[in-house]
């Protein structure tokens, strides 16, 4: 692999809307950035914001959830939930100094396979423009160590 | 000596606020129990120890040692690994110790700022210099030390490996009574490897005496925004209650008298993330959105169920409040100029 | 470190995957991770040899856990599960990576594939070790059935079904059932009289002991699931009591208030306040309008009530609300007609002689408004000449980008009535396209361009009374472009037909929401797999048939009706339907009763029991989908085979490759 840095997403793919939609954007030979790794879950109220904030501890750039249209999903209103969850992470996604464009809520009916590659392709350039996360490295790597003793950093008296 | 044949017991007191300790002695007469029962091999607080007492000891010497507040510095830091050292069982005791606690809230700034805070911008620090702390001063006899100021403030199971957590801030007499009593008595722990001792394993809400009904949250108030009605669960009333998130122990003292509660005693069994939890459950009770979707019009739907979600000031120090060191991210970002100013 | 044996298996799909990911640099890459007993690399994992290689190494090799990456779950995740059973390990103790749909056919990098690939089967492997064994629950199927919508589509469906010998709930919103076919006047290609192939399937419903005809009757909710529906049915107020009514018609006859006929005529034609849409109508029973009838509206008339022979006019009757338990649902609501008053320069309802294709279809009809004479909006002119445009409101972006399908063979049919009706008229086809696919289709074209119609091909800009050119007055000028010889025209007709397209039912989205299915952008319901699947939905017991699914003419309705009646069937002879074990549960030791999730479940699955204060979930109502279990704030709530811990594994897989791992804690291996 080159050194270039291409951006890892987490993608949280309802079953029944926007799985379908990547599964068609696959039979569509829709090419689209491969940088978004997909799992499964039965509905995007099954995607719990400590998903969320475990696959950015674990290294990913940036967190994809992708449901039904509101008023389209199999459960009703689960993606409604999936919302409402959405809106308060990300306001406190902001006080722990992560871009909004890092964790993205979308909605990508199952016919729309289009519309979930060009979203995967959206965030992928947008993570790309902002570089990497990789939170344990550079947010927890190395902070809190023991300090050794060098001259630079003894003071002098006053 | 008689004594000899007593187990050992230590207490000490990282970054914390001396709030544990007091809890400890506020277990009444049976801190004679635990006098009779134990030596004390090193207790800062209340007998003169030095460190090199400590040092001394053959390793596992310590029987039982009760380590409160966090890993802020340097010194907590060695302090925890020689207290793991020389004791047979390390407890996380104390919501400092076990996840952070109100030291962690640090975390959502960096070290510089904080420093900075307490030395320099603070109307009360008299600082015309403008110092601050050095970790090593060159003096005429020579250089001197103070522990060094870390990034990050860190739980003790950050830096060694422990036994059991009591948590709490502080963790209730009565829980610490009942703790040392099946110690002295010889009631078997849980097997050890960060255990819950001291707590219950379900939220507050179990001893909550208020009633609960199905939520419907039209919008979250501070507590000075609103006077609650004393019967009724507080969230309801749009009051973020941590006690769905949080483990049960303390009896439920703060929703009792009208206050929420904070979330000191932690998140339950398989929760990872505290704060994320709140964020999940307390969100999904929103009422924005319910109702009938054919049409919607997504944007202005997302909008009307974002401005609910701004009446809730500061959801970062609120759900991780006691929690941050010890959550998925365990502090903030910071980046260019967030990193001077310390604000993510 | 975890003690599951894991069997990995990389499949080729010939070169759908091995075409763009390193399917034997994977297979290998995956032989080294921990708890992989065996990695092997496949042609096709599904053919029967590589499901036997499968079983061999689970019996041999003592497999607990199986990985197969190949293409998407809803493809073949059924067909590895049964592999796995066959060989004695339970099916659910497999994890499938879609290394094909999402991500093989997703590029041509193949580096880039390869990587996500490994990164796929890393959390695969990962989490099936979380994995637990579990079981279908077996669900009982109530034989019962209930089809919305009395259509053509609707009715076959409620015939297979009743001739089965099971019984039947249709449910029709209208007076009658019939749907748009009844009010068709012949069919395309073999022009048969719409109402002589019809009307008899009409009566054979009414006559069938096994069918319960709920007309002027809506469903208002449906609960339950698969086997297990209950249906709440509102049946409006007729004002008519069907045991004593006979259907002799004295009180429509005798009733003076007469009303434009919306519906059924099409607004050309009326009908009386108390009314039969049609003289065939089933059941015969009338309806009365209230919004036009002197009694409701005045408080004085009761003529219809005076000549009753029978006392069959009740002006007390109210609607009843009935509970009805079904075991499955096939929905067959049909389709609207596009409005031609949204395409404004087309004049419909300001130029009288625009008329729709519905209602030119009442026109022609013997047993319409004008008695089958095709004359102008005033009654009495005969048409000398008459343009028929496509495509309005169809295969067009600002209205309907779908091809309706039907408007065609219909406005063919329409040339030829015409060319049979007025000898001497001049008929006009402005087409885009004609698309004449069906069986004898291209036959009946050929036939009507042999009977003298002009075709021009292009679509109109504008249909204008205001003439410019001598020849132009009083009538109606159609201002087109002739694409095949790239000009613009003016053709002054009398008559115009608009061939309006087929959508959605105006409250599709609605009555999606009551049945829990999902809609297409347009609004046609989505079936579960636009090929392999077309009547089933996602929602397990519920099937749909007709053009509530999608543009389709009648016999192709009727085909779905009878696919969607033999699927019901097939569920009603099984007697028992086994549903995937993915459901909430609640440990009540670990439930404080703080009640976050008591209204969070779209199915009211979850229950409080107030005297021990916990929340328990209805595991035969539960659906599975999880929003529970992420909002239960202490964890109490797991969802089977999408547990925390499952997930959790699975996003630490996906992102093996992401960085040195540095410690974070000292205890864990993090």
């Amino acid at each position: 692999m080159d050194n270039a840095y291409e951006p890892v997403i987490i993608g949280f793919l309802c079953n029944w809307c926007s799985y379908r939609a990547a599964d068609l954007a696959g039979t569509s030979r829709l090419h689209y950035a491969p940088n978004m790794r997909p799992i499964r879950v039965m509905c995007s109220a099954r995607v719990e914001p400590q998903f969320v904030l475990k696959a950015l501890r674990e290294g990913a750039d940036g967190v994809l959830i992708a449901g039904c249209h509101p008023g389209e999903c199999h459960y009703v209103d689960g993606n409604i939930k999936a919302l409402r969850r959405y809106e308060l992470l990300k306001r406190m996604l902001r006080q722990l100094g992560i871009e909004e464009e890092r964790v993205q809520l979308v909605w990508a009916a199952a016919s729309e396979g289009n519309v979930l590659a060009d979203a995967v392709n959206r965030m992928t350039e947008q993570l790309r423009r902002l570089g990497p996360l990789r939170w344990r490295e550079t947010v927890l790597g190395g902070d809190g160590q023991m300090a050794e003793h060098t001259d630079e950093k003894v003071a002098e008296e006053v | 000596m008689a004594a000899k044949e007593k187990p050992k017991f230590a207490m000490y007191w990282a970054a914390s606020c001396g709030g544990c300790e007091i809890s400890t002695l506020n277990i009444g007469d049976k801190i004679l129990a635990v006098d009779e029962a134990f030596d004390i091999a090193f207790w800062p607080c209340v007998a003169d120890f030095k460190v090199k007492d400590v040092e001394k000891y053959p390793d596992g010497y310590i029987d039982l040692c009760l380590f409160n507040g966090a890993i802020r510095n340097s010194e907590n830091e060695e302090m925890a690994h020689l207290l793991r050292k020389k004791s047979k069982i390390l407890v996380a005791f104390g919501s400092c110790a076990s996840e952070g606690c109100i030291p962690g809230l640090s975390n959502l700034t960096t070290a510089e700022a904080t420093l900075r805070a307490v030395y320099l911008d603070n109307p009360s620090t008299d600082n015309p210099k403008r110092v601050l702390p050095q970790p090593f001063t060159k003096v005429p006899e020579g250089t001197i030390q103070i522990p060094v100021f870390y990034e990050r403030v860190k739980s003790l199971d950050q830096v060694v490996p422990v036994d059991y957590v009591m948590p709490g801030c502080p963790p209730e007499a009565h829980q610490i009574a009942a703790v040392m009593d099946a110690v002295i008595t010889g009631v078997p722990l849980p097997p050890p490897g960060r255990s819950i001792i001291g707590a219950g394993n379900v939220a507050v809400c179990e001893e909550c005496p208020r009633q609960k009904n199905v939520k419907r949250i039209k919008r979250f108030y501070r507590p000075h925004e609103i006077t609650p009605d004393p019967e009724i669960c507080l969230l309801e009333q749009g009051i973020v209650c941590m006690g769905i998130a949080t483990r049960a122990g303390c009896g439920a003292l703060c929703p009792r008298v009208n206050m929420r509660c904070e979330g000191c005693y932690g998140p339950l069994d398989g929760v990872e993330d505290q704060g994320a939890n709140m964020v999940a459950a307390i969100a999904s009770v929103v009422e924005e959105g319910s109702g009938p979707l054919a049409g919607i019009d997504e944007a202005e739907l997302q909008r009307r169920i974002g401005e609910v979600m701004d009446t809730l000031v500061d959801p970062a120090g609120t759900f991780y409040r006691f929690n941050m060191a010890h959550s998925l991210l365990m502090r903030a970002r910071f980046t260019g100029d967030s990193a001077e100013k310390g604000v993510a | 470190m975890s003690k599951e044996r894991v069997g990995v298996y990389i499949c080729h799909c010939g070169s759908n995957i091995a075409g763009t990911v390193a399917v034997e640099e994977v297979s290998q890459w995956a032989a080294g991770l921990p708890n992989v007993v065996v990695s092997r690399d496949y042609k096709f994992m599904c053919s029967s040899l590589g499901q036997e290689l499968v079983e061999k190494d689970i019996k041999e090799l003592g497999l607990t856990r199986v990985v197969v990456a190949a293409c998407s779950p809803h493809m073949h995740e059924r067909t590895f599960r049964a592999t796995c059973e066959r060989a004695g390990l339970n099916p659910f103790l497999f994890e499938m990576a879609n290394i094909r749909e999402l991500d093989s056919w997703a590029t041509d990098d193949r580096v880039a594939a390869t990587q996500k690939a490994k990164a796929m089967v890393s959390a695969a492997i990962r989490r099936v070790i979380h994995h637990q064994p579990l079981q279908l629950l077996p669900v009982t199927i109530n034989p019962n059935t209930l089809v919305v919508g009395g259509g053509v589509a609707g009715i076959t469906a409620a015939l297979e079904i009743a001739n089965a010998g099971y019984h039947v709930y249709l449910v029709e919103r209208e007076p009658s059932i019939g749907g748009h076919m009844a009010q068709l006047d012949k069919t395309f290609p073999t022009l048969d009289c719409s109402a002589c192939i019809l009307t008899p399937k009409m009566v054979d419903v009414a006559q069938n002991k096994n069918i319960t005809l709920l007309s002027w009757s809506e469903v208002e909710a449906v609960e339950g699931y698969v086997g297990n529906f209950t249906v709440t049915v509102r049946k409006k107020a007729r004002y008519v009591n069907e045991e004593k009514c006979t259907g002799c018609g004295i009180c429509i006859e005798k009733c003076p208030k007469k009303v434009v006929d919306e519906v059924f005529e099409a607004g050309l034609g009326y009908r009386k306040a108390i009314y039969r849409p049609f003289p065939q109508a089933v059941p015969k029973y009338p309806v009365i309008d209230t919004a036009s009838c002197i009694f409701f509206q005045r408080g004085k008339c009761k003529a219809c009530q005076m000549f009753c022979p029978t006392e069959a006019i009740d002006f007390e009757q109210q609607d009843q609300i009935l509970k009805l338990e079904v075991g499955n649902i096939i929905l067959a609501t049909g389709y609207d007609t596009f409005d031609p008053r949204r395409i404004p320069q087309y004049g419909y309802g300001r130029l009288a002689n625009v008329f729709t294709s519905l209602e030119f279809e009442r026109m022609v009809n013997a047993a319409g408004p004008t008695g089958g004479r095709i004359v102008l909006r005033d009654g009495v002119t005969t048409p000398k000449s008459v343009a028929i445009i496509h495509c309005v409101g169809s295969r067009d972006k600002n209205y309907n980008e779908h091809c309706s399908r039907v408007c065609c063979m219909y406005s063919l049919k329409f040339s030829h009535l015409l060319h049979e009706r007025l000898p001497d008229a001049q008929v006009y086809e402005f087409y885009i396209d004609i698309r004449a696919t069906a069986k004898r289709y291209e036959e009946f074209y050929h036939r009507i361009l042999e009977e003298g119609t002009r075709f021009i091909r292009g679509r109109v800009a504008e249909v204008t009374d205001a003439a410019r050119l001598p020849g132009e007055e009083g009538k109606l000028i159609v201002q087109y472009e002739d694409t095949l010889i790239g000009k613009q025209r003016r053709l002054p007709v009398d008559m115009v037909i608009l061939s309006v397209g087929m959508e959605a039912r105006r409250d599709s989205r609605e009555v999606a929401q009551i049945f829990g299915l999902g809609c297409e952008y347009n609004g046609f319901f989505i079936e579960r797999h636009p090929k392999l699947d077309p009547v089933n939905t996602m929602t397990e017991g519920i099937q749909i048939a007709g053009a509530c699914q999608g543009p389709m003419a009648i016999p192709e309705a009727v085909a779905q009706g009878a696919a969607a009646a033999a699927r019901v069937l097939s569920l009603i002879s099984q007697g028992t339907v086994m549903m995937e074990p993915v459901r909430a549960h609640i440990n009540a030791e670990k439930c404080s009763g703080c009640r976050i999730c008591n209204d969070l479940c779209p199915y009211n699955a979850i229950v409080f029991h107030e005297d021990r204060k916990v929340s328990e979930v209805i595991t035969a109502l539960c659906q599975g989908c999880g929003a529970c279990v992420a909002a239960c704030p202490s964890a109490a709530i797991t969802g089977a085979h999408f547990t925390d811990e499952q997930v959790m594994a699975q996003i630490e897989g996906m992102l093996w490759d992401m960085q040195p791992r540095i410690a974070v804690t000292a205890t864990g291996a993090e």
